[in-house]
Order: C-alpha cells, then structure tokens, then sequence
C-alpha cells in the first residue's frame, strides 16, 4: 500500500500518522506539503491531526482551501481511499468530503483520555479487520469534536451504514440519542465519533487509532485499521 | 550622538524603571554623560532582578553544575546532558508568575512559549512539557478563575504546538493568594554534535529578526517581575504578552530546518525585554559590538518608537547571526513557514550596541561595561530558626476516625485530589512517543523519536517543607526529583532549578534563597545531579505578604529502553508488596497533620543522602532487571496514601497484613528516601534476599487482592470509594462556578 500523509501548518500528528502507516505497510509513506499541487499516485491519502492554521477562523476551515485540497477532492471522487483523523476529520468536512459539522467541544475544553467506541459498520477497508459491535479503545485529543448534522442527514447516516464509530460507555452500553453524557467526551450528535461517505471510500473520525498500534503505546486497538488498509489496498 | 527626539531622562524616571539612584549613577559614570531615554530603558531591564541576577548570582554559584553528563551547563538558554549514542538531551524550567496572576490565560501561555523556545534555539526538538503550578486558598474569590485560565492557557499554547504534557504538580495554599506560581518545563532532544549557542561571531555578518511581528505588548515585562504587586497590579495588565502558539509551531519547524543547513552562526531567543536582552548577549558573549536599523524590524503597529521596539516583549521572535552569504538560503526556509525574515543589523567591532531609526542614533552605548556593571547584591539574610519536634502523642490514630475516614479526607484535600480535570486538558499523547503520563507513574516517560531509548521527567517541590526549614525542604525537593526518576527505572541525570520567592530585600526571605540554596547544593552533589539550567522569580510579594519559598526541581532521567519503565498501578492478583527503605512515623509538616489535625507545625522530614542514593540505585538494579511490576515513591501522605495511589490507578486492592497495629506515623509519616514495589510472589523471596546483600531495610506490606485496602485488622476501604474521594473535589470546584 502506498500512501500520502498531507502537511499544513500547524500539523502536529503527522509523525504519528507515518508511523502508524510504515509498521503496518513496510513502506515509508510520502509527506506532501499543503501548497504542492500534485500528489503521486497512492492507495491512501491521510489528513492528519493538529491545529492546521492555528484553528483560525474554524477549525480545518482554512486548511479545506489549500491549492492540495483540490487534488484530495479529484483523488476521492476516483475512489482513492481518504482518511481524516482529528483535526484531519475537520478539514476533509470542511472541505465537503463529508456531511455535517465539527464544533466546541461542549464543556468548552479541550480534552485528552482514552474512550470507548462501537465499531458500528465493518464493510470497509477502514473497518474490515474489525467485528461489528466490537468495541475498542481509542485515545482522543480534541477541542473540537462535536459532531452534528441536521436531522434528515443524521437520519440519512444511520439508515445507509454511513456511521463508523459511536462513543459508548466502558462496558459498550449505547447511550439513548443526544444523551451528552460523560464517555462522550464531546456532546456528538447521536454519539458519532466517525463517519463514511456514501461509497465508504473516506472515513473521518476524531478519536486517534494511530496512537494505539503498538505496545509502546498499552493500546493495540487502532493496528486493524492500519492491518486492514494494508491488506485490502494492496 | 545625534540629538533625536526624546524624553529628557532623569533620575526620577530611572526610578519609574526600577532602577537605583546608585543604579542611575553607576550609568551616568559609565556612560560619560545623560544616557537617552532609549538608552535608560535598556540599562534598566538589563539590570533588573530578571535579567541580571543581582540579588541570587552569589548563591546560584554555589550549585554543582559539573559532571561527565554535562555538555552545557547555566548560562545558555537551557541546559545539555549527554544522553548517549551521540544525542543530548536539553532541558530548562521557567516561571512565569507575574504575568499570570495578572492576566491567567495569556500569562500562563506565553510561559510554555518561552521555555520551548529557549529549548530549540539550542537545536532540539522538544519533545516532552511539564509545569509546576500554586494557587492560592481554594476559596480565595481568584482562585477558581486563576485555575480555569492558567489550564486552558498551558492547554491553548502546549496543545497546538504540538508537544506532549506529560506531567506535573500542583498545590493549594493561602500564601499564593497574591502570587500564583506557574512554572513551565520543555525537554527536548539534538544530536550532541549540532548543538547552537548565543554568541555572536563574525564582524560584518548580518543580524537577522525571525518570526512574529513586533508590537507594543509585553513593554517592560522584566522590570513587572521584578517588583512586589501591591493593590494596582491589575493596571499592569498591558505589560502581558500575547501568545500565537500557531506561530510558534512554525517557527519551531523552521528553525529546526534551517539548523540542519549550515547558514547558522549563533542564535537565541527574543524573551524577557526581547531585542534589547537578545541583541545585547550575543553580542557581549561574543565581545563584538552590534549595530541594529530599527526601520528593517519587522512591526505590526505604525509610529512605534525606538524605545518600545527595543523593550517590546512580542512573542514567538528569534535573533539569528548567520554565516555572510546565507541570507537567500535562509530567507527561503522562513518563506516557505510564511514567517517573517529580516537583515536588521551587522556584528562589528566596536563593542558597542548601537541603534539606529529614521537615519538618527538613538543609542550608542558601550556594551561589556554596561553588562558587566549589572549590579551584584551580597543581601542581608536570616537564617530561619529550627521547628520544635513535635509531641509523641500525634503518633495515636485519634479514637472518633475510622481509619477510612482518615483516608478519604486525605485523598480527597485539594494538594492530594486528582488533578485529572487538570492534566486531560493537556494532550500527553501526540507524538506517539508517550510512554507514561499523569497518574501513570512517579515522572512522565517519553521515548526518543524513532528510537527505543527513553528520558523521564518530573517537576518536585513541598513548598510547606521549605517554609518549615529551607534546607531541608532544599534538599527534599531534590531528593524527591530523583526518587520520582529512579522509581520508574530512569538513571537521573541533571536538574533545572526555578526559585520562586519573596522579597529579596527582607533578610528572612534571603535567608530562605540562602537556605534552599544550600539544601539543593548538598543534594545535587551527593548524588551526582548537577544543576544545568534555571531561572529565578523573586518579589512574589503582595502588600508585604510573601509565598512559601518553592525551589522547584525539574530533573531528567534517561532509560536504556522507555519499556522497562515501570508505572505506580497494580497489575496482577496475589503480588507481594514491599517498602523499601524504613522511617521513623516522621509527622511534622505532613499532610495527616495538617488535614486530620489541623495542624501545620513541626519539622519537615529529614533528607538522609546517603540513603536516598542507596535505595534509589537499588530500586533502578530491580527495575532494569525486570523484577518489579510496580514502583511508587512514597511522598505527600506517606505509605498508606502511596499504597492506596497504586491500588487506584490498577483497580486492584491490597491486602495489607504487614501494617496491623500500625499507628499515624508509620501510615501517615513522610519519612523520605522509601518506595513500595509490587513482585510476582515467586520473585519475592529473591528481591528480598537482594535488599540484605545492598544493606538495604526491605519489609513486606502484605500483597495486591481484591478491590479494598484491607487486613490491617480494620475495616475494608474500598478502592470504589476512595477514588471517588480523590476524583471528586477538583471537578467539583471548578464546576462550582459554572
């Protein structure tokens, strides 16, 4: 698998991404600066995490209009697999991969702790080496990372298995809808930590499976996403 | 000397910046006439508390500052320790006291900017933030507000830039009230070969100004942190910098970039009174002279004056002499971060700064006199009188308190609660490189990027020991930077000091800087741990009331491999746990006195060096070869509160037979120089005849089961319980105001 890790200012989750990718494929992946115009030719484009221009203006706002933007959009409408993770989330939304919307967290703080999610869809190269309602810990560090959308979207997400990941409590209990409750570190929408596109072909998410892969790290939870890319893209 | 337009100088005036009317002569003798009001204000920055060191240097002097591990002691912007393998590691804490307490959110994020970039204008990459904070009472009317913004400050800036916060501490106590503490600590870490100092060299190479723009923040910041605060503190609110951590980021990628070509002469950072400090070490470190054309400084406000460009505290800028001829290679890499580049001067020959702005000379001062006259203080001092011991009769548990109940209010008391609200607002992770954070283990571990060598870091300091006995609590604050190393397998290797106290000018609070001072020195020597960086933050006074004296250590600790390290949690069922080390139920300034008593009397425990360096070399043998499973120190609270941590964090309780009949010193007492480790019970046996062969007192607690604290003949505290008293109170606090 040959992939692409996109560098703004302000990204600060790069390295963790590279990493995460090499011991899963093997292969260094390419590092291309925001103001390049082209991209070579990869299985997997990731847009990493980070503070992308500061979080001026909106998070990821600025960033969805880098010149290499354009070239994301062309590579994920060809299919080409995209992967936003945090503030990566944030600019391929912002840049119209996704529906919907990232804000304030809603205790208004930024925060850094491992949570529990709920594998909600496993019919991706993102998912694959997963089990449906499994459920597995990931790190977050966000200060923006409320998911929301408007009702028919939400409704939309849910009915076409669009919805990747939910936050639920340790013991994997889904909370009732809009419950802004204390294992959802941000108030989500309907507990939404990540979600598809309609193809399943980009996925963003706010929690870091890249900073779960090893024993380095006490958590090896986020090393079948990276396995099932490889396996499936290669 | 040109006559530009500026304001007559007087002594008057001298005194409005902080200086001595003997400060003000010494100037006009060596200067041969009036100095211009530009001149006035560097003269008075250079020689404030801050940036001169007048009142401290003599003592600071006394530190050990040497070692095999020591590539660059003080004196630079951070200090350098040999880490091995051709990597050195690059460390300094610094205090940002005033301005936080003045304006908590900026205050607090412009400290974390300074010490990183003190860090990688050496060369490194910083890899790792702590920060050592006091408040005030918790029911001082600030207190909540002052937390609130110091946190999401240290979050806004430590966050986006990038660097992981993996530790730290923080204290409650009603001498804060006035005078916050907020002392920030980066790490970071080059190769030993591409190290960058401050001195200038090269006459006729170019003076270069990266970075933010300069504006009108932050003027006379220097000369704010060298004086009490009395009841218009909040009018020096326009003194306080504003922070762009996005900028910072930046320039941490683009310095780093250019450090890797060889464009690079020297190079430091514009800190404390900014162009003026940096223009004018550089230049006297190198015995050159300077001469800078204000007109080419990059600005973000129109008609600032000579005097405010060079006393502007505007962050995220750095000063770079570079090789004649890099200018374009150089310019490119700032270009490329869309940071600003600018030739604003030449190194010469004259030894003189020289300032130039609007085709006029608005100072033109020799530089080495100036520098060297910086005044030098021998102040009075006092040592502070000795604590009477206390009675024997604390020793007995009081009769109306449960033993759980005694616990839950230690656990629960604002200096033992859980910090958590605190340290989740810090992102410890990004990187990947994080091995332990807050909660996990006695110091932050952090593995070198790309490699399997690990540094670990803590922040210590018993402010209510120092108060208690200087020396001791000197020496303790030390002793505890290293147990809090070598509990979690870490060989310490040197230490960053920043001396947080009153007013120098009273001798009762010298003899405290003289006092800790000497603890320090004592410790650093005994056990090999040399002091290679530090800041000083005097005057943290107001109306006359002084903070506890806090000479916070901040210590590094490498690690062959980061995985050896072992944190405090729990692990298995059925483990035997062990103290290492004896004590004496020493109670005086303990937290059970001062929580369960009422009391905040009496001695702070004694620091027996030889000791701590016995058992802390035993402790780190076990560790590397991978006998223990976990390692605690024994601190604030003593054994029970240790054993009752390491039984939280793992969700596994401890049956504790070893402690029946126990009285409050042995369970409470803060004796130093001791550890409880958790060994698989057929490794038991083996440590122990280990502790008899090293002559170290070894004995066994009982072992991890269940999920209480139990077998102490009492009744069974549960880990449930005690973790929600020590969860609770901080949220608690802070949601109060909500």
């Amino acid at each position: 698998m040959k992939a692409a890790v996109i560098v703004f200012p302000g990204s600060n989750r790069e390295r963790d991404a590279v990493a995460a990718l090499e011991a899963a494929s093997g292969t260094k992946p390419h590092l291309v600066w925001h103001r390049d115009t082209e991209l070579p030719k990869v299985d997997l484009i990731l847009v990493p995490g980070g503070f992308s221009y500061g979080d001026y203006l909106r998070s990821g706002a600025m960033a969805a209009h880098s010149p290499i933007m354009r070239e994301v959009k062309a590579r994920a409408d060809q299919g080409v697999r995209v992967l936003g993770i945090c503030n990566g989330f944030q600019i391929i939304t912002e840049a119209g991969l996704l529906p919907g919307a990232l804000m304030r967290n809603a205790k208004l703080k930024f925060i850094c702790r491992t949570v529990h999610l709920r594998v909600e869809n496993t019919d991706s190269p993102f998912t694959a080496k997963y089990r449906k309602g499994q459920i597995v810990r990931y790190p977050v560090a966000h200060g923006d990372g409320n998911y929301w959308t408007d009702a028919e979207t939400v409704k939309r997400l849910d009915g076409e298995g669009q919805v990747a990941f939910r936050y639920v409590s340790d013991e994997g209990d889904a909370a009732p809808r809009w419950n802004r409750n204390d294992w959802n570190p941000n108030g989500s929408l309907d507990n939404i930590a990540g979600i598809f596109n309609a193809k399943r072909t980009v996925l963003g998410l706010m929690p870091h499976p890249e900073d779960a892969v090893s024993a380095f790290h006490g958590n090896t939870d986020g090393k079948p996403m990276f396995d099932g890319l490889v396996e499936a893209l290669s | 000397m040109t006559t530009a337009q500026q304001p007559a100088v007087s002594l008057e005036m001298a005194r409005e910046f902080g200086l001595s009317e003997g400060e003000y002569n010494n100037a006009l003798e060596i200067l041969g006439r009036q100095p211009t009001y530009t001149e006035l204000g560097i003269i008075s920055v250079m020689w404030s508390e801050h940036c001169s060191y007048k009142s401290s240097k003599k003592w600071l002097m006394t530190l050990p500052t040497t070692g095999p591990q020591v590539i660059c002691g003080p004196g630079e912007n951070a200090g350098v320790v040999d880490a091995g393998d051709g990597d050195a590691i690059i460390f300094k804490m610094e205090s940002h006291n005033h301005p936080s307490y003045i304006e908590p959110f900026q205050g607090a994020a412009t400290g974390v900017g300074g010490i990183l970039r003190d860090v990688f204008t050496m060369g490194a990459r910083p890899i790792a933030n702590m920060n050592a904070l006091r408040f005030g009472a918790p029911e001082h009317p600030k207190t909540r507000h002052l937390v609130s913004g110091v946190v999401a400050g240290i979050a806004h800036y430590g966050n986006c830039v990038g660097v992981p916060t993996v530790g730290g501490e923080t204290n409650f106590h009603p001498a804060f009230n006035g005078n916050i503490l907020v002392n920030a600590m980066t790490v970071g870490v080059a190769k030993a070969d591409r190290i960058f100092y401050s001195a200038a060299a090269g006459i006729g190479n170019p003076v270069v100004y990266v970075g933010s723009k300069t504006g009108r923040d932050g003027i006379h910041g220097a000369t704010m942190a060298s004086a009490e605060f009395s009841e218009d503190s909040e009018e020096k609110r326009p003194t306080v910098q504003v922070g762009d951590p996005f900028t910072e980021k930046l320039l941490i990628e683009a310095c780093l970039e250019l450090m890797e070509t060889d464009a690079i002469v020297a190079i430091q950072d514009m800190g404390a009174a900014g162009l003026t400090s940096s223009s004018v070490e550089m230049a006297g470190k190198g015995g050159l002279g300077i001469e800078l054309v204000l007109d080419d400084v990059p600005m973000r406000e129109e008609g600032m004056t000579p005097y405010e460009i060079m006393l502007s505290e505007s962050q995220e800028r750095m000063l770079i002499i570079l090789k004649p001829g890099r200018e374009e290679v150089a310019k490119a890499i700032f270009d490329k971060w869309e940071l600003d580049f600018a030739v604003i001067g030449t190194l010469t020959d004259t030894g003189k700064l020289v300032i130039k702005m609007h085709g006029q000379t608005w100072c033109d001062m020799p530089i080495a006199p100036v520098s060297n006259a910086s005044p030098l203080y021998d102040r009075p001092w006092e040592p502070t009188p000795a604590a009477a011991e206390l009675e024997d009769a604390v020793r007995a548990l009081p009769a109306d308190k449960t033993l759980g109940d005694i616990l839950e209010k230690i656990m629960s008391c604002p200096d033992q609660a859980s910090k958590r609200w605190i340290w989740e607002q810090y992102d410890s992770l990004v990187n990947g490189d994080t091995r332990f954070m807050s909660g996990q283990a006695d110091a932050g571990v952090v593995r070198l990027p790309g490699q399997s060598k690990g540094i670990a870091v803590t922040t210590d300091c018993t402010p209510r020991y120092c108060l208690a006995d200087p020396v001791r609590g000197g020496a303790q604050a030390v002793a505890e930077a290293y147990r809090n190393l070598s509990a979690v397998g870490a060989l310490p290797l040197a230490v960053t000091d920043n001396m947080n106290f009153g007013n120098p000018e009273k001798p009762r609070i010298m003899g405290q800087f003289v006092g800790a001072i000497q603890g320090m020195a004592d410790a650093c020597r005994a056990l090999d741990f040399p002091v290679v960086s530090g800041n000083v933050s005097l005057y943290n006074e107001t109306n006359g009331e002084a903070i506890l004296p806090t000479p916070a250590i901040g210590a590094v600790g490498l690690l062959p491999d980061a995985m050896i390290a072992v944190g405090i949690a729990f692990k298995n069922e059925g483990d035997t746990i062990l103290l290492v080390g004896e004590g004496t139920g020493h109670l005086g300034q303990s937290l059970y006195l001062r929580e369960i008593l009422g009391r905040e009397d009496g001695p702070p425990p004694p620091v027996d060096l030889a000791v701590e360096r016995r058992n802390g070399e035993f402790v780190r043998g076990l560790i590397a070869e991978g006998l223990v499973v976990s390692s605690h120190d024994i601190q604030d609270g003593g054994l029970l509160v240790t054993v009752a941590e390491m039984a939280m964090a793992g969700g596994i309780g401890a049956n504790l037979s070893g402690l029946d009949g126990a009285d409050a010193g042995t369970l409470f007492g803060e004796d130093q120089g001791r550890y409880v480790l958790a060994v698989r019970a057929d490794k038991a046996a083996a440590v122990q005849e280990k502790a008899k062969a090293a002559g170290v007192p070894m004995s066994v607690l009982g072992k991890t089961n269940g999920t209480a604290l139990t077998g102490r003949g009492g009744e069974a505290i549960t880990i449930a319980r005690l973790k929600a008293a020590n969860e609770a109170w901080l949220p608690g606090y802070m949601a109060a105001a909500e």
